[in-house]
């Protein structure tokens, strides 16, 4: 599928291998573009959405916040995933929020899931030269319930029962793909993205810190942090 | 009815001592002078119906239609100046086109209603414009929403109706169409009630000939506007011809 995306942006920089950073010069972090590195992923079920993100938000080799959200709201119902330039991620939702707002208060009703991720689409496609942003639009609605929509990097979306974005997201298509199944409950959902956010940390330098799940349901939003001990644990070879 | 506003009627920008914009009730005139058109919102969709006054034999049959697709799923039927209701016709186009590509949904009508409205308000402000002398019906159908129906006049007010008329029989027509128990109805019998008050409605003394032009959207349509099929058309005609007969036949055994 798509996307080596969304791995720091340091586009204007010369290559800096892991033995030279932070040697005579300037270390990478002072000229670094802040990233959301990231792993974000997304699933849909019967009845809404849970989403869940690491915290880690890194400029080159430093982590500028350990503690990162990356599980911004842009409605009551509507939630988006950030991965790439954290500024860049940041000026979207910020944007989609007040055209949301605005939809809201001139229709008199929630906007639709699919109403966001279309104004999401639409900044990211025609700005695409500009930005560097991979962004997971997951929320509900109802007249269609759940609903998780995926816009990488060019500016396509595409709606997906299951989406994961973000540099951690490549350690974790194997996973997807061997443990997803449709039909699952909210349980099982908060389940399945905790692991996979925690397989992406223990392998990706650029995601980590606490695990932020969301649950988006027709009564609102739960949230849930996982820190430390909480982390779903896996075969590690000590 | 009619009062003139000398002094106070040159433009729209100017009020009368009683508190009226004159320009705005001429421009509900010209509404009033056009051929009627009638909508209906049924159970499962919208019907429209238009009496299409026709001035000259040597027209083509079918030109200058006077309903319009406004996106797949709305319709538009309009009364008074053909050329102004064309401005509006594109107005709200581009307006459903721009919502569909910034939103990724169609629109919904009432959202497409009030922009209009907006619109058509706008020209009843300043004196550099004239206001439309057109009032639109708009219809749609949605699997969700429902079937919905709205008319905007002159002055850029608009109400959702069940049943309404605009035109010169409006009066006429709405006293028939209060007859009918609509909520209840499916179009495809809503069509033959509708195309029997244009005929009912339309007045053979002053205004010879005229064409009827009959539309729907609803669920039997998939939620797509669009001129009634050619049979539904000529069963619904023909329901409507049969029926002034019979009229005709009982006014004359009462003498």
């Amino acid at each position: 599928m798509i996307n080596m995306a969304s791995i720091m942006t340091s586009k204007y920089l010369p290559a800096v291998s892991a033995e030279t950073t932070g040697c005579v010069g300037r270390p990478d972090w002072l000229t670094s573009e802040l990233s959301t590195g990231t792993t974000i992923a997304a699933i849909e079920f019967d009845g809404g959405v849970v989403i869940g993100a690491d915290s880690r938000t890194t400029s080159g080799a430093y982590i500028a916040n350990r503690v990162t959200d990356k599980l911004t709201k842009v409605t009551d119902y509507i939630y988006c995933c950030r991965s790439g330039s954290a500024a860049d991620t940041q000026a979207v939702a910020d944007i989609v929020n007040y055209h949301l707002n605005f939809y809201k208060m001139e229709r008199g009703e929630e906007p639709l899931v699919k109403t966001a991720a279309s104004t999401f689409r639409n900044l990211c496609y025609n700005n695409r030269d500009s930005l560097s942003a991979g962004i997971l639009v997951a929320g509900w609605d109802k007249r269609n319930g759940g609903q998780v929509y995926t816009i990488p990097l060019g500016g396509m979306w595409t709606r997906m029962p299951v989406a994961i974005g973000g540099s951690g997201s490549t350690y974790l298509y194997g996973y997807v793909d061997a443990n997803y199944k449709p039909g699952m409950g909210k349980d099982e959902c908060l389940k399945f993205i905790a692991n996979a956010i925690s397989l992406a940390i223990n392998r990706d330098g650029s995601s980590g810190g606490v695990i932020r799940l969301a649950c988006i349901t027709k009564d609102g939003v739960e949230r849930h942090v996982l820190t430390g001990d909480q982390l779903p644990k896996f075969y590690e070879d000590s | 009815m009619s009062s003139i506003g000398t002094g106070y009627d040159l433009s729209a920008s100017q009020f009368s001592p009683d508190g009226r914009v004159f320009q705005v009730e001429y421009a509900l005139k010209a509404v009033e002078n056009s051929g009627t058109a009638i909508g209906i919102r049924g159970k499962d969709g919208i019907v429209f119906g238009v009496e299409k006054l026709v001035t000259s034999k040597l027209y083509e049959t079918g030109a200058n239609k006077r309903i319009f697709n406004i996106d797949r799923h709305i319709g538009m039927a309009v009364a008074g100046l053909l050329a102004d209701a064309r401005q509006i016709v594109e107005t709200a186009r581009e307006e459903a086109a721009s919502y569909r590509s910034n939103y990724g949904t169609p629109i919904p009508l009432k959202h497409l209603t009030d922009r209009v409205s907006m619109f058509v308000h706008a020209y009843t402000l300043y004196s550099s414009v004239r206001p439309f002398g057109v009032s639109c019906l708009m219809g749609s159908y949605d699997p969700t929403d429902g079937p919905e129906m709205y008319v905007i006049d002159p002055s850029g007010v608009s109400f959702g109706y069940y049943g309404c008329a605009i035109g010169k029989a409006k009066q006429a027509a709405k006293t028939e169409i209060e007859k009918i128990k609509m909520k209840d109805m499916l179009c495809v019998d809503l069509v033959k009630e509708v195309a029997k008050i244009i005929y009912i409605v339309h007045d053979e003394v002053k205004d010879k000939n005229f064409e009827l032009e009959l539309s729907w959207v609803g669920d039997m349509t998939g939620g797509k506007h669009e001129l009634v099929p050619k049979n539904v058309f000529t069963d619904a005609e023909k329901y409507a011809k049969e029926s002034l007969e019979e009229s005709d036949d009982s006014d004359d055994e009462d003498l």
